[in-house]
C-alpha cells in the first residue's frame, strides 16, 4: 500500500510537533523515521495510523484521503514502544484479538482465528508460549507477541514505534536481523521510528531524517550517510568531525594556511568544514590539517585522536588502526578523503 | 559502535567478609521493637480492643436475647432498609465513579484539577453539612422544595433523600481508587485496542475493564462498607421515622438512646462483621489474585 503525506501540519497546544511534512512512501518499502527527540517521528506514525489528527493536511492511503479515517477503519497494524500487550489475556488471546473484535460478518470462525493465531506464532518463532501470560515474557518476546498481533488483521501497512528501544544491545541485533526476515517474507508497507542510527542504517530501504517538526532528508541508507545535504543530517548520521574554515581562490583556508582542499562550487566566505573521522589518510606536513594531539584513546580496533587545528577551539576526531605509529606522535597532518563544505552566514 | 572503556571483571563471588555488617539502613533493635510497640499496641486499643467489646457487649445476655433483635419488626426495616440504599448507592457510585476517573485520567480537558478537587470534597467536609446541603435543597423551606411538594415528590425525611445523601458521603472511594491506577496505566493499552479495530465498547470491557477490576472491586468494597455504615449525612436527611427510614447505624443509635444495650450492640455486631468480611475478602482477593493485582497495579 503506498502512503502519500502531504503538506501534514500538527500543532499541540499551539506549539507545531510537525510543520508542513510531505513524504511518500512506495509499497513494500521498510522505512525508518530518524531524529533525536522532539524531532515529530513518532507524531508522524501516530498521524499515519490515525491515532492523531493533523492540524492541517491530509494523508492517503493508495488513492484513498484516509486523513478522515478513524484509526480502526485505516487497518494498520501498529507496533507500541511498550507493546502494550494485553496483561489479561494469553499470547494466544492477544494475537487473537483484532480477529475476535470484528463484527459477525467479516469475523473468521472461532477454529480458523486459532489457527491463524497459531501460524503467526509459529512465524514469530514462539510456538508453544501461547497459553502465557505477558508478564510471563521476556522483553524480545513481548515484542514478538506484540509484532505477531499487529500482523494477525492483516494490515494495509505496519508501523513500528521504537520497536527496539527497550531492549539490551544482544537481543535489539537479532531482532532487527529478524525484523528484515519478516518483512521480506510477508512484503508489508512497514514504517518505524527509531532514534538509533545505526539501526536504520541497517534495517531500512531509505531513512526519513527528521529535526525539530521538519525532515531534513530522504533518502537509501548510502546516500544520507555519504552525502548528508545538511550540517544536522552530518552530524547526526555516522561519526563527524567538523571545523570552521575560510574560502577564498577556491582554496579552504585555516588559520591562514591553505589546507590543500578545494572548495568546488561553495562561494567565497566562510563555511564549515565536514567529514568522517575514519574517511582519513595521513600526509606529510605541508598543505593539509596539521594539527597537535591533545587526546587519543583506544577504541576497540581503532584509536581515535582529538587534534587541535590552528589554535582553533573545536577540536577535530579521526580515527587510526590502533597500532598505527602514527598514534605515538604529538603532531599529526592528514587529509579528508572524502568531505562537505556547508556556507555559515 | 565504539565501547568507550574495556575492563575485564572478576565474576565470581568476593569471599564472604569476616565481620557482619549492619546496613545502614538498619536502626539498632531497641528502636526497631519500640516502634512495633508502639504500633502494635495502639492498633489493640484504638481497633482490636472496641471491635471485641462490640461482641462482648452483644452477647452480654446471651444468645437468645442478641437474635431475639434482629427478629424485631423495626431492625427488619432498617437493615432492609440499608441493603436497599446500597443497593441503589453502589452501583450508581460505580457508573459515576468509573466515568469520572475516566475522564481524568484519559483526556485532558480544561479544569481537570478543578474536578479532582470537587471529586475528594466529600471525604474532606463533614458529613452532617453534606446532609443539611440536602435539606437546603429538597427540604420543606429549601430551594426546589416547594415545587417538589406540589408534585407530590418525597426526598427529605423519605428514602431518596437518604439514598442521594449516602451516595454523596461515598462517592469518592470508587473513583479515587480508580484515577491513579488508570493515570498509571495510560493510554496506550486502548490505542493498541482501537488500531486492532476494536469499537469503544469492545475496547472497555475487554481491555480498560480486566486492567482494572481488582481496583474497582476495592474500591466497591469500600464504597459498600461505607454506604452501609455510614451516619451523619443520613441522620440528618432521615427524620428517624422508626421502621420507615431508619438505617442500621441510625437504629443503632434510637436502640443505645432508649438504654437498650443488648439490642444496639446486637445490631452493631452486624455491621461490625460487614466490616470484617469486607477485610477478609480483600485480604483473600489479593493472596489469591496477588499475581494478577501486582500485574495490574504496577505499582
Amino acid at each position: 500500500m503506498d502512503i502519500r503525506v502531504e503538506n501534514v501540519l500538527k500543532e499541540f497546544s499551539r506549539y507545531p510537533a510537525l510543520d508542513d511534512v510531505s513524504l511518500e512512501i512506495k509499497s513494500g518499502e521498510l522505512i525508518a523515521l530518524l531524529g533525536p527527540s522532539g524531532s515529530g517521528k513518532t507524531t508522524l506514525l501516530r498521524l499515519i495510523a490515525g491515532l492523531e489528527r493533523p492540524t492541517a493536511g491530509r494523508i492517503f492511503f493508495g488513492d484513498e484521503d484516509a486523513s478522515s479515517k478513524s484509526v480502526q477503519q485505516r487497518n494498520v497494524g501498529f507496533v507500541f514502544q511498550a507493546y502494550a500487550l494485553f496483561r489479561n489475556m494469553t499470547v494466544l488471546e492477544n494475537i487473537s484479538f483484532g480477529l475476535k473484535v470484528r463484527p459477525r460478518a467479516t469475523r473468521p470462525p472461532r477454529a480458523e482465528i486459532k489457527k491463524r493465531a497459531m501460524e503467526l506464532l509459529d512465524l514469530v518463532q514462539l510456538s508453544g508460549l501461547d497459553a502465557r501470560y505477558p508478564q510471563q515474557l521476556s522483553g524480545g518476546q513481548r515484542q514478538r507477541v506484540a509484532l505477531a498481533r499487529a500482523l494477525a488483521i492483516e494490515p494495509r501497512v505496519l508501523l513500528l514505534d521504537e520497536p527496539f528501544g527497550a531492549l539490551d544491545a544482544q537481543v535489539r541485533k537479532e531482532l532487527r536481523k529478524w525484523l528484515r526476515e519478516i518483512h521480506d517474507k510477508t512484503g508489508h508497507t512497514t514504517v518505524f521510528v527509531t532514534h538509533d542510527q545505526e539501526e536504520a542504517l541497517e534495517l531500512a530501504d531509505r531513512l526519513v531524517v527528521m529535526s525539530q517538526g521538519k525532515i531534513e532528508q530522504v533518502g537509501s541508507p548510502d546516500t544520507v550517510y555519504d552525502t548528508p545535504n545538511s550540517p544536522f543530517v552530518f552530524g547526526f548520521i555516522g561519526e563527524s568531525s567538523r571545523l570552521p574554515v575560510e574560502i577564498d581562490n577556491g582554496e579552504l583556508w585555516v588559520g591562514g594556511r591553505a589546507i590543500g582542499l578545494t572548495s568546488g562550487e561553495t562561494p567565497k566566505g566562510n563555511a564549515l568544514l565536514y567529514f568522517r573521522p575514519h574517511d582519513v589518510e595521513l600526509v606529510p606536513e605541508g598543505a593539509a590539517l596539521a594539527g597537535v594531539v591533545v587526546a587519543s584513546r583506544r577504541v576497540g580496533g581503532t584509536r581515535r585522536v582529538e587534534l587541535e587545528i590552528g589554535g582553533n577551539p573545536e577540536r577535530v576526531e579521526i580515527d587510526l588502526p590502533f597500532d598505527h605509529p602514527a598514534g605515538e606522535k604529538t603532531r599529526i597532518a592528514f587529509k579528508p578523503k572524502r568531505w562537505r563544505l556547508f556556507p555559515t552566514a | 559502535m565504539y565501547e568507550e572503556d574495556i575492563a575485564v571483571y572478576d565474576s565470581r563471588r568476593p569471599p564472604e567478609p569476616a565481620y557482619q555488617h549492619t546496613r545502614p539502613t538498619t536502626e539498632p533493635r531497641w528502636i526497631k521493637w519500640t516502634l512495633i510497640g508502639i504500633g502494635v499496641s495502639f492498633m489493640a486499643l484504638v481497633i482490636v480492643l472496641p471491635l471485641v467489646l462490640v461482641f462482648v457487649e452483644a452477647f452480654r445476655k446471651g444468645a437468645e436475647v442478641y437474635f431475639k433483635a434482629f427478629t424485631d419488626r423495626n431492625a427488619i426495616a432498617a437493615i432492609q432498609l440499608t441493603l436497599l440504599v446500597a443497593a441503589i448507592a453502589v452501583p450508581l457510585n460505580l457508573i459515576f465513579g468509573v466515568a469520572a476517573a475516566w475522564a481524568i485520567a484519559k483526556y485532558r480537558f480544561w479544569g481537570k484539577s478543578f474536578l479532582v478537587t470537587l471529586i475528594d470534597l466529600p471525604f474532606s467536609i463533614s458529613p452532617v453539612v453534606s446532609g443539611m446541603v440536602y435539606v437546603l435543597l429538597f427540604g420543606a423551606q429549601g430551594l426546589i422544595g416547594p415545587w417538589l411538594r406540589s408534585n407530590d415528590i418525597e426526598i427529605i425525611f423519605a428514602v431518596p433523600g437518604i439514598v442521594l445523601a449516602t451516595i454523596f458521603v461515598t462517592f469518592p472511594f470508587i473513583a479515587r481508587e480508580l484515577i491513579p491506577l488508570m493515570q498509571d496505566q495510560g493510554t496506550t493499552d486502548e490505542e493498541a485496542a482501537l488500531s486492532l479495530g476494536a469499537t469503544g465498547w469492545q475496547t472497555f470491557f475487554r481491555v480498560t475493564l480486566p486492567n482494572i477490576k481488582w481496583g474497582l472491586l476495592y474500591g466497591v468494597l469500600l464504597c459498600n462498607a461505607r454506604a452501609m455504615g455510614e451516619f451523619g449525612a443520613v441522620s440528618v436527611v432521615s427524620g428517624h421515622i422508626r421502621g420507615k427510614t431508619d438505617t442500621m447505624p441510625l437504629h443503632i443509635e434510637i436502640l443505645y438512646n432508649e438504654y437498650n444495650f443488648a439490642g444496639a450492640f446486637a445490631v452493631a455486631s452486624l455491621l461490625a462483621m460487614l466490616a470484617l468480611v469486607t477485610l477478609i475478602v480483600k485480604t483473600v482477593l489479593e493472596f489469591r489474585y496477588g499475581d494478577e493485582l501486582a500485574g495490574t497495579r504496577s505499582h
